[in-house]
């Protein structure tokens, strides 16, 4: 028999939302909070290391280590047999937890783009050598050429440089006076956030940062060596020892599809009180629209306190939340993605690297489920989470169904899974 | 992260500071390979958050692990595909 545990709120995904979240719920109720990583904080304050001088990590990082509440690191959920109930791993072992109310805040993972070269080691994500560097990756001296879309590549390419790296370039593939017009909406919306991006551009004067920029190809044979780049119709070769690439944000919705949560327009659809359509069943942070940190941490306050019934104390962050939306939507319409990216790809470039389906294979099919069925793409072990964005981007094709299990497993694991989900394969 | 504990890489004794990943112990021992694709092309680690999956190696014994989400104790074996 697995372990099991009950609470009445469970909190899933341990980033600034669902800190928020757990925090405003635990003074009321019988909280849990999982988390897939070793420690809380989510990818932007990832192993409890923000960096320096971020006051709010500090803060929020405190006050969960002062919450009375469960917490479950290192878990991971993989399916959700019946209503009120999840089957997660941990250690390799089943773990039951039922709830009353649950609160979702899986965040966001990056998209990649995939062209020439983008499987070759060191080749990573832009947030993905964020958080290799977090988890102790030595950068020091290493020339690491930073591509892709939004403010996120300068925050990295600051961290990269504060650490001994060399980035002799920043490549962003929005045109400049998208960049720039969001440069004024920040000062309209959030003078703060303004001030964090001049920050950056001190820290970063000897990087140069190109817009309307984006790699074509990455060379090399047993890792990559160097990348070419194209502006305005002009090629040239880069020299690197990393290439981080990082295209905007993608949020990961497969907990709450499984769990039959409407989505509209990629993102989970939720009411004032950041409740799904499935009743009990509450969202915050990127998955309901990707906003960063401050705005994950409104949501995830008005969340805990609205699962907890709080309504009135909730209440008291809809304006600011609303601020929050408004500036996530200036974003995402800054940095979105140009259409010349779609033909990256060469024929034999893997669009799927877990089973290595080229584009040329890809191209001549109708859905992602053709493709899941002709080519195995997106069955392979990482479920279409880096493919699956990829091709929604090169083909338009939209994902109807998520199955368990989430995530790769053991038999025991399933073997573990209570009655509810046998039945349902009687 | 300024206490170092010894690992093994496809059998060759590695200092990493502690608490620090698989995936950056690799990165440390000069390996850039963690794993083979299906049909034979070289990977390595990418997401840095568990999402990907081309990190996976054999931790302790243990086959298709990721590496990034897996820190390093001491004493810890890690293979890759290059050893294979």
């Amino acid at each position: 028999m697995p372990t099991h545990e009950r609470f009445e709120v469970l909190v899933v995904g341990a980033g600034p939302a669902g800190i928020a979240a757990a925090c405003a719920a635990s003074s009321g109720a019988k909280v849990g909070l999982i988390d897939d990583n070793p420690s809380p904080g989510g990818q932007i304050w990832r192993s409890g290391k923000p960096a320096a001088g971020d006051h709010r990590a500090d803060h929020w990082l405190r006050q969960l280590s002062q919450t009375k509440l469960m917490r479950l690191y290192r878990t991971q959920i993989v399916a959700a047999p019946e209503p009120g109930l999840l089957l997660a791993e941990y250690e390799g072992e089943p773990v039951e937890l039922s709830y009353d109310k649950l609160i979702l805040a899986c965040g966001a993972r990056e998209r990649s783009i995939p062209f020439p070269g983008w499987t070759l080691p060191n080749v990573v994500g832009a947030g993905g050598l964020q958080a290799l560097v977090k988890a102790g990756l030595p950068v020091k001296g290493k020339r690491i050429v930073i591509t892709g879309s939004g403010p996120l590549l300068l925050s990295v390419a600051a961290y990269a440089r504060q650490l001994g790296a060399a980035v002799p370039l920043v490549a962003e593939q929005a045109a400049w006076y998208r960049v720039a017009g969001f440069g004024l909406q920040l000062l309209w919306l959030s003078p703060g956030k303004l001030w964090q991006g001049t920050g950056y551009r001190w820290s970063l004067r000897n990087t140069r940062y190109l817009t309307g920029c984006w790699p074509t190809a990455a060379h090399g044979s047993a890792k990559v060596e160097s990348v070419t780049f194209q502006l305005g119709g002009q090629t040239w070769t880069e020299p690197c020892d990393m290439l981080a690439c990082g295209f905007g944000l993608v949020p990961n919705l497969e907990l709450p599809i499984l769990l039959g949560c409407q989505v509209r327009d990629g993102v989970v659809v939720v009411d004032a009180r950041q409740e799904t359509s499935v009743p009990g069943v509450y969202c915050a942070g990127e998955i309901t629209g990707v906003g960063g940190a401050e705005l994950a941490l409104l949501e995830g306050r008005i969340a805990g306190l609205a699962a907890i019934g709080n309504t009135r104390d909730a209440a008291r962050y809809f304006t600011a939340r609303g601020r929050g939306v408004r500036f996530a939507a200036a974003l995402n319409r800054a940095f979105s993605l140009r259409h010349e990216l779609r033909e990256l790809p060469d024929d034999d470039t893997f669009v799927c690297r877990c089973e290595d389906v080229t584009h040329q294979r890809l191209q001549v099919l109708s859905s992602w489920r053709t493709a899941k069925l002709y080519t195995r793409c997106g069955m392979g072990r990482c479920q279409g989470r880096v493919c699956g964005p990829a091709a929604a981007f090169l083909f338009g094709w939209k994902h109807e169904s998520v199955r368990p299990p989430l995530f790769p497993t053991t038999v025991e694991t399933l073997a573990g899974l209570p009655t509810g989900e046998k039945r349902n394969h009687e | 992260m300024d206490e170092v504990i010894p690992v093994n890489v496809n059998g060759r004794a590695v200092e990493v500071p502690a608490g620090c990943t698989a995936a950056v112990a690799l990165a440390i021992a000069g390996v850039d390979l963690a794993r083979l694709s299906v049909s034979g092309t070289p990977r390595g680690p990418m997401c840095g958050m568990g999402i990907c999956f081309e990190c996976c190696a054999t931790l302790d014994g243990r086959p298709h692990q990721r590496t990034c989400q897996a820190v390093c104790h001491p004493g810890m074996e890690i293979r890759t595909d290059a050893d294979a």
